[in-house]
């Protein structure tokens, strides 16, 4: 009887304020897609005045990107040939070497982590090879994997590693001493220490990591389509466009991958709220 | 039980922040007792206790649990941690945390699930198995820490200064648990506190430790009427005269020079 009491106070307190940031969020809200509006409508006065066939207009832009990509049949979301062609491998090469990067990232990383000598010896190489820009190793990944998809897959794979690793093996480190003493106490094997409180532990810097990562394969896969070898992909697109002096289509190109840089961070952050929800509300204070 | 001889502990030996936190310190408690311990602050009771638990390794002497000289932590030792917060696992479910040692008990989920939910309703906190830590008051994060311990069944509990994060109506609630769950349960309870009269309250036996390098200077027999009540307990002569009695024997060798 008594603990139900010890329930029901902070979650009365709790109620009042939760509407007020709701009401909050939605002006916020509004005012983001205000703040957006104002900035295209300037950036199409500007460019309408300037008349310079190098800066189309924001609605000759979208209209490229419609008829390019978004004008094929209902049944394929819109998808036309040209996107199915080209956006799709890209998001493909992305996702596996998202999928790779991250997954070695956060092996490594807890292997890192869980030692501290191991991650005393390691950690100024680790810094190193996470302060060379990717773009510099080109070369280095030409000549080993030659052009083409494997290589594009090992370069994002390699660019994104650090990130992710490092924030993982820092997460893992920073395990609370008295979990560690509990899963002593209680005798917990080194599977369970690992998986059911290490893990978890590492998880809010592991994902600060992967959001990290997340933006950089974006920026390391468009690259990785501008070498030669390259046949397809949203990268290929905009050197091909240039090339051919359509400059509508490379800025489609251009704006479409800020649309997709922003929704693949919207999709992280659902997920990351998802996952850290016990994080989050246990960083606030208790009432 | 659980016999301690000669028990010495020195942190940094040998360096000019050298520390004896305990020495030579001979304790023996029997099966079925709850035993405080109280010394002044800072005396070294978490470093007896953490000795006991296996958790570091006496520099000198030895602590026996059940006949059996403690290296790790004994099979069937349980601690409760002062900081609650900090033992939960807020990542996971109340329930969860409380089943989580269980799991190298041999019992299927079923099985772990179910006692679980028993040493939740044994402290009072039926329905809060599906909650997470940080959505309970302080006291019911010690009663859910509480409850993993007693899941798990030991015939040995340390507590560690359990009720030093509490308020003070929160204290009397979760010493009285203790006075229940003990009847329950065949265990044996350490409750290390800095509060003489919760541990003339609580104990069956006081053992007073001095101050750094600690040692034992008291040991009492508390013969209180049972059960223990928080109003008449707490006035009756007996009570009123141990406490003091312990008072004395703290405050005696706290002296600051």
């Amino acid at each position: 009887m008594k603990a139900t009491a010890e329930v029901a106070a902070p979650a009365r307190v709790a109620r009042r304020p939760r509407a007020a940031a709701r009401r909050r969020g939605v002006r916020t809200t509004a005012f983001r897609w205000l703040v957006l509006a104002v900035l295209v409508l300037l950036w199409e006065v500007a460019t309408r005045v300037a008349g310079s066939a190098f800066f189309p207009t924001p609605g000759t832009i979208v209209t490229r990107m419609q008829a390019m990509w978004f004008s094929g049949p209902p049944q394929r979301l819109f998808l036309s040939d040209v996107a199915v062609q080209n956006i799709l491998p890209s998001l493909g090469r992305m996702a596996v070497g998202f999928a790779g990067g991250a997954l070695a990232g956060v092996v490594l990383g807890l292997a890192v982590g869980l030692s501290a000598r191991v991650y005393d010896y390691l950690d100024g190489v680790l810094q190193f090879l996470r302060a060379v820009p990717p773009p510099a190793l080109v070369t280095v990944f030409l000549v080993v994997f030659g052009f083409g998809l494997r290589m594009q897959l090992a370069f994002i794979m390699f660019s994104i590693v650090w990130p992710v690793l490092l924030n993982t093996a820092d997460g893992a480190r920073a395990v609370e001493p008295l979990h560690l003493q509990t899963c002593q106490v209680f005798r917990l094997s080194r599977a369970e220490r690992l998986w059911l409180v290490v893990l978890p532990s590492a998880l809010p810097k592991m994902f600060a990591g992967l959001r990290l990562a997340l933006s950089l394969s974006l920026i390391v896969m468009v690259f990785s389509e501008l070498l030669p070898g390259t046949t397809n992909g949203i990268g290929f697109q905009l050197t091909e466009a240039y090339s051919m002096f359509d400059l509508p289509a490379m800025w489609a190109a251009i704006v479409l991958l800020g649309v997709l840089g922003y929704l693949l961070n919207e999709v992280f952050l659902v997920v990351e709220r998802r996952v850290l929800g016990w994080h989050r509300a246990a960083q606030e204070p208790v009432g | 039980m659980l016999e301690i001889d000669n028990l010495s502990h020195v942190y940094g030996a040998g360096t000019p922040n050298e520390h004896r936190a305990i020495e030579g310190l001979n304790l023996s408690v029997a099966e079925g007792e709850l035993l405080c311990i109280v010394g002044p602050s800072g005396c070294g009771k978490s470093t007896l206790l953490r000795s006991i638990a296996g958790l570091i390794s006496p520099t000198g002497g030895q602590v026996k649990v059940e006949g059996n000289l403690v290296r790790q932590t004994p099979d069937n030792l349980a601690v409760v941690f002062q900081d609650y917060s900090r033992s939960l696992f807020p990542w996971m479910s109340v329930a969860d945390n409380v089943a989580l040692p269980l799991r190298r008990r041999g019992m299927d989920k079923k099985a772990r699930r179910e006692a679980a939910m028993e040493a939740l309703e044994s402290v009072g906190l039926s329905g809060a198995e599906r909650k997470y830590p940080f959505q309970l008051s302080g006291g019911m994060q010690q009663r859910v820490a509480i409850a993993r311990a007693l899941a798990y069944r030991p015939t040995l509990m340390l507590m560690d200064e359990p009720f030093g994060s509490v308020d003070a109506q929160t204290r009397e609630d979760l010493e009285d648990l203790v006075l229940k769950v003990r009847g329950h349960h065949q265990m044996t309870i350490v409750l290390i506190t800095h509060d003489i009269d919760e541990s003339v309250y609580v104990g069956d036996r006081v053992v007073v430790l001095s101050k750094a390098p600690a040692h034992v200077v008291g040991d009492l027999k508390v013969d209180l009427p049972e059960p223990r009540d928080q109003i008449t307990t707490r006035e009756h002569p007996d009570f009123v005269h141990l406490r003091a009695e312990v008072g004395r024997l703290v405050r005696g060798h706290a002296a600051v020079v």
